[in-house]
């Protein structure tokens, strides 16, 4: 019994410091930029290492001068914007696609599922698309061919077409005896029973459109239209660094407390819905099987 | 994803049960398929929405990819722009970029196969052996949140390792005496710099379907293991590996599948023009020539190119899924 409590102890000696280290890897970059982002100018003017100086002093010059121009906290609303009304449009889609699909017993439901699926394997590339939204839609400079592009997700309709599937037929159809038609059904009885994967799908949408930055860089050019990850892209390659913060006038912080202020505050938001996340995406992500 | 492909294609099977009772006669199908849709009729009001935007945002583009078999003039629109036939095609077999970008694209993503795959794999071991669960759960927390971050702020991150003014590697290098390293700009330095960043960001997240598969392991496996007194290591071996065998065997046939397919957002971000020899693919590529340079047809021969190899790839990956576990992929 001796010997294999101390290969237990060993062994968890081990697995466990594998850990750390993995740990660690993982919040030094996140905790360098914290650090970097409350490093006051004259310290960062001495050449201190933002990381390891003792002791602390810190100011927080670079998010006042971040929030006090008008810039970031545009980019921040457009942000909000591009996200709920997205979020809204693909639940709106998702969810009356998934739930006609659930429908078993549908004439062409499995043409459908197949015309979807091809969506899903088969891509065309970029510049299709880009023809279609900017040259025959003609949304640049709309916040349209940010939102509506991308809405449904082939993933997350068969996410939640398998949640309604696994619904008792006899719920609808004691709904349908008293006298409730399909639609009455879906709203009344089936939408409430799905609130954790109307959660689940909402936040999978939710952080598509907050994280993204590629699509506003090719459909719009007016800067005020800039969601906060192009800003934050901007900010990172200093060009016209000039134009996000008042930099000339009151040099309080340095540049790279700036950037990293900036990254932080980018980040602020998902980190604080976080939590739910976590646990929803790991339900939604086994639900979806091996599929990213 | 098997189970979808089960329960949409049961749908089939009850159809072809239906056709072989011989007495009906067409006009009796087509009475019953009337009635039929006419019970589902809230449905398909329920999917004109939907399906219209199936329709326009999904397949114009495929509508629209024909262009890659012609010479596109705005003016004259995708279809009134002349027929060349593959002449865009073989442009692009020609071009020396061609390999480059094929060699490039394999590259990071067998890199993140061959590297990312048995990292995340011990990473999920790990988390499942240890006993200490409150650490457990904090590692599981920690690891999982730079899944959820865009490549942006991934940007913003590395540069505050790899700066060359800044960057804490770089400041480390310069401490031990060296000259500070332009990871982001030095061709030998950025394919190491994306395979570590894309390794660094998606590991973490990676784990759940492994952990999820460790935990589906009947717990009595292990205990008859300890009673007949194998080690940790050999239990890990003989029970935890196997378990995970067709959870592996699955995301490496769909990785093969999508090998044409490397994250676009986090090549986009971090490359420049001094690393295209090493990492441009063909998306960016795509990108550059279509959007940037409007070579709208040769782009989107490019496009369709990539598209085409990636079908049948999947394809081919999901029959041998079927073969070899019994699994769909999609």
């Amino acid at each position: 019994m001796f010997r294999k409590d101390r290969d237990e102890r060993g062994f968890q000696l081990l697995v466990n410091g594998l850990l750390l280290i993995v740990l660690l890897i993982i919040v030094i970059p996140l905790w360098r930029v914290i650090m970097t982002s409350l490093t006051p100018l004259d310290v960062y003017m001495r050449g201190g290492t933002p990381m390891f100086q003792w002791p602390w002093e810190w100011s927080f010059a670079a998010y006042e001068q971040m929030l006090t121009h008008p810039t970031f906290p545009r980019a921040t609303l457009n942000s909000f914007i591009i996200t709920l009304c997205g979020t809204t449009l693909s639940l709106v889609l998702t969810v009356p696609l998934a739930y006609a699909l659930s429908a078993r017993t549908l004439p062409g439901r499995r043409i459908i599922i197949s015309l979807i699926l091809f969506t899903f394997l088969f891509h065309v590339g970029l510049i299709p698309t880009y023809l279609l939204v900017a040259k025959t839609l003609g949304w640049t400079n709309n916040i349209l061919a940010i939102i509506v592009p991308p809405a449904v997700g082939v993933t997350n309709v068969l996410v939640m077409m398998r949640f309604f599937e696994g619904i008792p037929e006899e719920i609808k159809e004691s709904a349908r005896i008293d006298g409730a038609n399909d639609l009455q059904v879906l709203w009344r009885i089936i939408l409430p029973l799905s609130k954790p994967i109307l959660l689940t799908i909402g936040l999978f949408y939710a952080v598509h459109y907050w994280n993204e930055f590629f699509t506003p860089i090719l459909y719009l050019n007016d800067q005020n239209l800039q969601p906060l990850p192009v800003l934050l892209r901007n900010i990172l390659i200093g060009q016209n660094f000039s134009e996000y913060v008042d930099y000339d006038v009151s040099r309080a912080a340095s540049i790279e407390s700036l950037k990293s202020s900036a990254v932080l505050l980018t980040m602020l938001p998902m980190v604080l819905v976080y939590p739910w996340i976590q646990r929803y995406f790991t339900k939604g992500t086994l639900l979806g099987g091996v599929k990213e | 994803m098997g189970q979808y492909a089960d329960s949409w294609r049961s749908g089939r099977t009850m159809r072809r049960a239906q056709a072989a009772v011989p007495e009906q006669s067409l006009a009796a199908r087509l009475q019953r398929l009337g009635r039929a849709m006419w019970k589902h009729r809230w449905y398909y009001f329920l999917l004109i929405a939907p399906l219209t935007y199936y329709l326009v945002f999904r397949y114009i583009p495929i509508w629209n990819a024909q262009i890659a078999f012609k010479d596109f003039f705005a003016l004259k629109g995708v279809e009134g722009s002349p027929w060349v036939g593959f002449q865009h095609f073989e442009a692009f077999f020609q071009s020396f970029y061609f390999s480059e970008l094929i060699v490039n694209t394999v590259i990071f993503s067998l890199a993140r196969l061959i590297f990312g795959m048995p990292i995340a794999i011990i990473l999920a071991l790990a988390i499942h052996e240890s006993r200490f669960l409150l650490f457990r759960s904090l590692v599981q927390t920690v690891t999982y949140l730079p899944h959820f971050l865009s490549w942006v702020i991934m940007l913003g991150l590395l540069l505050g390792l790899l700066s060359p003014s800044s960057g804490l590697i770089n400041e480390i290098i310069k401490a031990a005496g060296g000259q500070p390293i332009s990871f982001l700009t030095t061709p030998a330095w950025f394919r190491q710099v994306v395979i570590l960043s894309d390794i660094w960001k998606e590991t973490g997240w990676s784990t759940i379907l492994y952990l999820a598969a460790l935990l589906g392991i009947n717990p009595d496996l292990y205990e008859a293991a300890a009673v007949d007194g194998a080690t940790r290591w050999r239990r890990i071996w003989h029970i935890s590996l196997p378990g995970i065998i067709p959870v592996i065997v699955l995301i490496t046939l769909l990785r093969l599948g999508n090998i044409l397919d490397v994250s676009f957002q986090q090549i986009w971000v971090l490359y420049s023009v001094p690393v295209y020899s090493v990492g441009d693919i063909i998306d960016t590529w795509v990108y550059r020539s279509g959007v940037l340079d409007f070579q709208f047809s040769l782009a989107t021969a490019v496009g369709l190119f990539k598209g085409a190899i990636g079908l049948i790839l999947i394809l081919v990956a999901n029959q041998v899924a079927k073969r070899a576990a019994q699994q769909s992929l999609f």
